[in-house]
C-alpha cells in the first residue's frame, strides 16, 4: 500500500473547499456549490468504504500508515489507523454527506461559505482521528474549533453570539493543558509518535498530572459534568447541520481520546483515577436526565440526553473490560447515527413551523405519518430499545460495568429508565395528543431530500441493531489488544 | 581595517541618511523621490546584509565593541525588510493626511540604523549610542502629524517616559562600568564576580530600561497612549521594528556578560513575562480602538517573547526569535488590513468600524479572521507554532508554571481576539469601504496572510535558519 490513503482522506474536503471558494457565490439556493461539497463528500465516504473493506482485521497493529517529516528531529506527521479508529472515520464520512443534503431549508445566506465550514471542518476530524503523532492529533483536534465557531457563529439562533463564545473559550481552556501535557511528554520520552510511546510506555510518578492534563480536555470536549453546559447552549443555536456535527462526531472525538491517549499512554493513572470517572460518569447520567426530563425546547432535550450517553461512554470506558470498551465505541457510533437523526427531525419540524418548543406541538402523527414513524424508529433507538443499535452499546457498558462494580452498575442502570422516560414522553407530546395548534395542519410531511436522510440513517440504525457482528469484528482485536497491553503494564508497575 | 565591509550595511546607510537630507533640502518637492531613494537604500542593505554577514558565524570588530555573528545578522535582515515593508506602505496613508514630507524616510532610515547599531553591539557604549539614536528617529516620527493633538501628545509622552528610562538605563551602565572595570560585554563576563551586589542593581537598571522600550509590564503605560496617537504607518513601524532591536540586546546583555548571575534575573524576566502575558490579555478585553488594542495585544505578545528568553538555554533563544518573527508578520498583516478602513480619504479606527465587514468586503473578512486567529494561537496558523516553540522551551526548563500561566493567558487573549471576529462576521453592516488600494498595501496583506495561513506546511524553513543561532 504505497497510495496515502489517509492523506486523501484527510486532504480531499480540503480541496473541494478551495474548489468553491474559487466559484462565485450565488445567493439563494447555490446548487453548483451544494453538488460539489455533496460530491466530494460522497468520494469520500466511498474512500473510507474502500479502506474499510481492505482494513486487516486480524491484527490490532496499525494499518495505511504513512509518516513524513515534518519538523526535523522533533515531529513527524504520521497518520494511520486500527480497529477502533477506522469505525469514527467511516462515521464521519458517512454523516457528513447527510449533513450537506440537509443544509437546504436551515441556511438561508451565504450558502457557499457555510460548505466550505463543512467541508473543512470534515478535514479536521477526520485528522483527529488517525493521528499517530501527539502534536498532529492537537493540531487538528484544536483546529476543529474555528469552523465550528462560524459555523455556531454566523448561521446560528438568536443568541449565537453567547454560545460560540462558550463553546470556543471553553474548550481552548481545556485544550491548553493537554498541550503543556504533550509537550512534557516530548521532553520526558523524546517522542510524540504515539507507537513508539505505546512500546516505551511513561514513568508512572509523571503519569498521573499528564493523564489529568488531558482529562482536562477531553472532558470539556466529551462533554462531562460539570463542564457540560456549553453543549446545550451551543446546539439550541447551532443550525441543524452544525449540531449535526457537534452531535455525531465533534463529541466522539474526546470519546477516541480517552480511549487512545488516556488508557494507552497512562494505564496506571488510568486505574487510580477510575473512581473519578465513574462519578462524574454516574452524575452525567443520573443528574442529565432528570434535567433533560424538565426540558421545554427540543434540541436542549436531545443535547442533555447527548450528555447522558457519552456518560455511559465514558463510565464503559474506565471499566477496563473487554465488554464495557467494545461497547462504548459501539454506544458512540449509535449514539452518532441516532443523535444526528433526532436533531435532523427537530430540523423538520422546525423549518416549518419556526419553533423548538415542545408545546408548540402536539397531534401531528395524522398530519405527517411518514416523519413520526421515522421519528417514533430514532426515540427508540435513543433509548436502547432491543433490536435497535442504541440497545448494543447501552447493554455491553453495563455488562461491563456489572463485572467491574456492581454498585455503578445498579446507578448507572437507573438512567436507562430516565432514558426512556424522557424520550418517549418528548415523542408523546410532540407527535400524539390533541391537536391543538390550528397552524399545525399546514404542516407538509417530509420532503424527498429529508426522507432520503432520515432512512440512510435509519438503515444502519436497524441492521447494526440486529447484526452489529461486522463492528465488532473490527474492533474485537484492537480492543482486547489494548487490554492486554493495559493489564501488562499494571502489572510490570 | 580590511574587515570594514562587514559594517558596511551600516555606513551605506548613514551615507545614504546624508545624501538624502542633503538632496531633499535643497531640491524641491522631492518628496517622492527621498522615498523611492530610500526604499532602494533599504534594498541594497538588505543585500549587503546577506551577502557580507550571513555566513559568518562570529567576528568582532573595533576592539571587540561590535559583533557580527548570525544572531546580528538574522535580526537585521528582518529589522530591514521590516523596514522596507513599513515604508511601502506608508506613501498613500501620508499623503492622505498632507504629511507626505521628506523626513519620514529620512527619520525611518535613521531609526534602522540606530536598530542595526543595537543590534551588533558588544559594548554597552555602543548600545547605547544606538538605542539613543533609534529612539530620537522615534520621537520625531511619533509626532508626525504634527498638527493632530493627539500625535504631538504621543511624542511628548514618549520622548519624556523614554528619556527617564534612558536615564535609569545609563546609570544601570556606569554601575555596571564601575564595579566590572569595562563597557565591553566579554571583558565583563571575565571579571564578573557574582558576589557584587551594585552588579545586581545594574542589571536590574539596564533591565528596566529594556523592559520600557520593549513596553512590558509594568514599564508599558506610555504604549497605549503613544500606539493610539501615532500615526497608522508609525505604529505600525513601533510595533514591529524596534522590539526586534530591543529583544535582540536583550538576549546579548543577559547572555554574554551577565549568563553566570541567571539566578539573579531569571525571576525578574519571569516576573516580566508573567505580567505582560496576563495583564495584556484582561486589559486588552476592554478597549474600543483597535490601535490601542493592538498596543496591549502587543504587550502581551512580548510577555510570550520574554518567556522564552527566562529559560536561560538556547532552545529558548531560538524560540523567541521564531516568536517575533512570526509576530511581526502578523502584525504587518494586521496593520495593512486596518489601513485598508478607508472611505473618503478618511481612515477608519475603532472596532465598531468593522462592524459587519464581511458583508461588503468578504476577502479582507477571511483575511482579518486568519490573522485574528493567528494571534489567538489557534491551530494550524503559524501564531500557534510560535506560542508552541516558547512553551517547549520553557517547559523544557521545566518551568510549569510560567507555561500554564502564559497557555491560561492565551484563552483570556483569545476572548477579545474573538470578539472583533464576532463584529466582523456576525454584527449588522456598514457603509462600503473603499476598495482600490495602493499595490504595497494589497501585495503586504496578501504576502503575510498566506505565511501566516500556510507556515504550517514547511514549518522546518525557519527553524534551519534560527537553529544555527546559539549564543550560550
Amino acid at each position: 500500500m504505497n497510495f496515502p490513503i489517509l492523506s486523501s482522506l484527510i486532504l480531499l474536503p480540503i480541496v473541494g473547499a478551495l474548489f468553491l471558494f474559487f466559484t462565485k457565490d450565488k445567493n439563494g439556493n447555490n446548487l453548483t456549490a451544494k453538488y460539489v461539497a455533496l460530491f466530494t463528500t460522497i468520494v469520500n465516504f466511498l474512500i473510507s468504504i474502500y479502506l474499510w473493506i481492505s482494513f486487516d482485521q486480524t491484527t490490532s497493529s496499525f494499518q495505511f500508515v504513512e509518516e513524513r517529516i515534518w519538523i526535523k528531529d522533533f515531529i513527524n506527521y504520521k497518520v494511520g489507523v486500527d480497529g477502533i479508529s477506522i469505525l469514527f472515520i467511516l462515521l464521519t464520512t458517512f454523516i457528513t454527506p447527510l449533513c450537506i443534503v440537509s443544509v437546504n431549508n436551515s441556511v438561508k445566506n451565504n450558502l457557499r461559505d457555510f460548505l466550505i465550514a463543512i467541508l473543512i471542518m470534515e478535514s479536521f476530524m477526520i485528522g483527529v482521528f488517525c493521528a499517530l503523532d501527539l502534536v498532529v492529533f492537537y493540531l487538528f483536534f484544536e483546529a476543529g474549533l474555528i469552523p465550528m465557531f462560524l459555523i455556531i457563529g454566523i448561521w446560528g439562533g438568536p443568541k449565537r453570539v453567547y454560545s460560540a463564545f462558550k463553546f470556543f473559550l471553553f474548550t481552548l481552556l481545556g485544550s491548553v493543558l493537554m498541550l503543556v501535557a504533550i509537550i512534557s511528554i516530548y521532553w520526558i520520552s523524546g517522542t510524540t509518535d504515539v507507537i513508539a510511546l505505546y512500546e516505551l510506555g511513561i514513568d508512572a510518578k509523571y503519569q498521573n498530572l499528564l493523564w489529568l492534563a488531558f482529562f482536562s480536555s477531553f472532558a470539556v470536549k466529551t462533554p462531562m459534568w460539570p463542564v457540560h453546559t456549553w453543549l446545550p447552549d451551543a446546539h439550541v443555536e447551532a443550525p441543524t447541520a452544525g449540531s449535526v456535527l457537534l452531535a455525531a462526531i465533534l463529541l466522539k472525538m474526546a470519546g477516541y481520546g480517552f480511549i487512545r491517549f488516556s488508557l494507552g499512554l497512562f494505564p496506571v493513572a488510568s486505574e487510580i483515577f477510575t473512581p473519578l470517572v465513574y462519578t462524574l460518569s454516574v452524575i452525567a447520567i443520573i443528574f442529565t436526565s432528570f434535567i433533560a426530563l424538565m426540558q421545554e425546547d427540543m434540541k436542549k432535550l436531545i443535547a442533555y440526553s447527548s450528555v447522558a450517553h457519552m456518560g455511559f461512554v465514558t463510565l464503559g470506558i474506565f471499566t477496563l473490560q473487554q465488554q464495557g470498551i467494545e461497547g462504548s465505541i459501539i454506544q458512540m457510533l449509535s449514539h452518532g447515527l441516532v443523535s444526528a437523526a433526532l436533531f435532523l427531525c427537530v430540523g423538520v419540524v422546525y423549518d416549518r413551523m419556526h419553533s423548538r418548543l415542545i408545546k408548540s406541538y402536539g397531534g401531528i402523527v395524522t398530519i405527517i405519518p411518514k416523519y413520526s414513524i421515522l421519528f417514533m424508529l430514532f426515540t427508540l433507538a435513543a433509548l436502547g430499545l432491543p433490536g435497535t443499535f442504541g440497545f448494543v452499546g447501552e447493554f455491553l457498558i453495563l455488562m461491563g460495568a456489572f463485572k467491574d462494580n456492581f454498585l455503578v452498575a445498579v446507578i448507572a442502570s437507573f438512567g436507562v429508565i430516565l432514558g426512556a422516560a424522557y424520550m418517549l414522553w418528548l415523542y408523546k407530546r410532540v407527535v400524539f395528543g390533541k391537536l391543538v395548534n390550528e397552524d399545525l395542519k399546514q404542516m407538509a410531511d417530509l420532503n424527498r431530500s429529508e426522507y432520503l436522510i432520515l432512512s440512510c440513517l435509519a438503515v444502519p440504525t436497524l441492521f447494526f441493531g440486529f447484526y452489529p457482528e461486522p463492528l465488532f469484528n473490527t474492533i474485537e482485536v484492537s480492543v482486547s489488544d489494548l487490554i492486554n497491553m493495559h493489564n501488562l503494564n499494571i502489572a510490570s508497575k | 581595517m580590511n574587515n570594514l565591509n562587514l559594517v558596511l550595511p551600516e555606513i551605506f546607510i548613514s551615507l545614504s541618511v546624508m545624501f538624502l537630507l542633503i538632496l531633499g533640502v535643497f531640491k524641491k518637492n522631492s518628496s517622492q523621490l527621498t522615498f523611492n531613494l530610500s526604499l532602494v537604500t533599504i534594498l541594497v542593505v538588505i543585500i549587503f546584509t546577506v551577502n557580507e554577514t550571513f555566513s559568518i558565524n562570529r567576528i568582532t570588530l573595533f576592539n571587540e565593541s561590535v559583533v557580527i555573528d548570525r544572531l546580528a545578522s538574522l535580526m537585521k535582515i528582518i529589522t530591514l525588510i521590516g523596514g522596507f515593508l513599513v515604508l511601502g506602505i506608508s506613501s498613500s496613508y501620508l499623503k492622505s493626511f498632507k504629511i507626505f514630507k521628506i523626513e519620514y524616510p529620512i527619520l525611518i532610515l535613521s531609526s534602522v540604523l540606530g536598530m542595526m547599531i543595537m543590534i551588533s553591539s558588544n559594548d554597552l557604549m555602543v548600545f547605547y549610542m544606538g538605542l539613543e539614536l533609534q529612539s530620537l528617529a522615534l520621537y520625531v516620527l511619533a509626532t508626525f502629524n504634527r498638527d493632530q493633538l493627539k500625535s504631538s501628545e504621543a511624542g511628548l509622552k514618549y520622548f519624556v517616559l523614554s528619556a527617564l528610562s534612558s536615564g535609569l538605563l545609563l546609570y544601570g551602565c556606569s554601575l555596571i562600568y564601575g564595579f566590572s572595570g569595562s563597557t565591553n560585554f566579554d571583558v565583563i563576563a571575565n571579571n564578573l564576580t557574582s558576589n557584587e551586589y551594585a552588579l545586581t542593581f545594574g542589571i536590574v537598571f539596564i533591565l528596566v530600561g529594556l523592559a520600557f522600550k520593549i513596553s512590558a509590564v509594568p514599564f508599558h503605560m506610555w504604549a497605549p497612549d503613544v500606539y493610539e496617537g501615532s500615526p497608522t504607518t508609525v505604529t505600525l513601524f513601533f510595533t514591529m521594528v524596534p522590539k526586534i532591536a530591543a529583544l535582540t540586546v536583550f538576549v546579548r546583555f543577559l547572555y554574554v556578560p551577565f549568563l553566570n548571575l541567571i539566578d539573579q534575573w531569571q525571576m525578574i524576566i519571569v516576573f516580566l513575562s508573567i505580567a505582560s502575558m496576563i495583564f495584556g490579555a484582561i486589559a486588552a478585553i476592554g478597549q474600543t480602538n483597535i490601535k490601542r488594542l493592538v498596543a496591549y495585544s502587543s504587550i502581551g505578545h512580548v510577555g510570550y517573547t520574554l518567556a522564552g528568553l527566562a529559560t536561560g538555554s538556547n532552545d529558548g533563544i531560538q524560540s523567541s526569535i521564531i516568536y517575533i518573527s512570526i509576530y511581526v508578520i502578523m502584525n504587518l498583516a494586521l496593520f495593512s488590513c486596518l489601513l485598508m478602513l478607508k472611505r473618503n480619504e478618511q481612515y477608519y479606527e475603532d472596532i465598531d468600524d468593522l462592524s459587519g465587514l464581511s458583508k461588503n468586503h468578504p476577502l479582507l473578512s477571511l483575511s482579518l479572521l486568519i490573522i485574528l486567529f493567528s494571534l489567538a494561537g489557534i491551530p494550524p496558523l503559524a501564531g500557534f507554532f510560535a506560542k508552541f516553540y516558547v512553551f517547549k522551551a520553557v517547559i523544557e526548563q521545566s518551568m510549569y508554571f510560567l507555561a500554564i500561566v502564559g497557555l491560561l493567558s492565551t484563552v483570556i487573549a483569545a476572548f477579545y481576539y474573538l470578539r472583533i471576529i464576532k463584529i466582523i462576521y456576525f454584527d449588522k453592516e456598514k457603509e462600503k469601504y473603499d476598495s482600490d488600494h495602493g499595490i504595497w498595501l494589497k501585495f503586504s496583506l496578501t504576502f503575510s496572510t498566506i505565511l501566516i495561513l500556510l507556515y504550517f506546511i514547511f514549518p522546518s524553513k525557519l527553524i534551519e535558519v534560527v537553529s544555527r543561532i546559539t549564543i550560550i
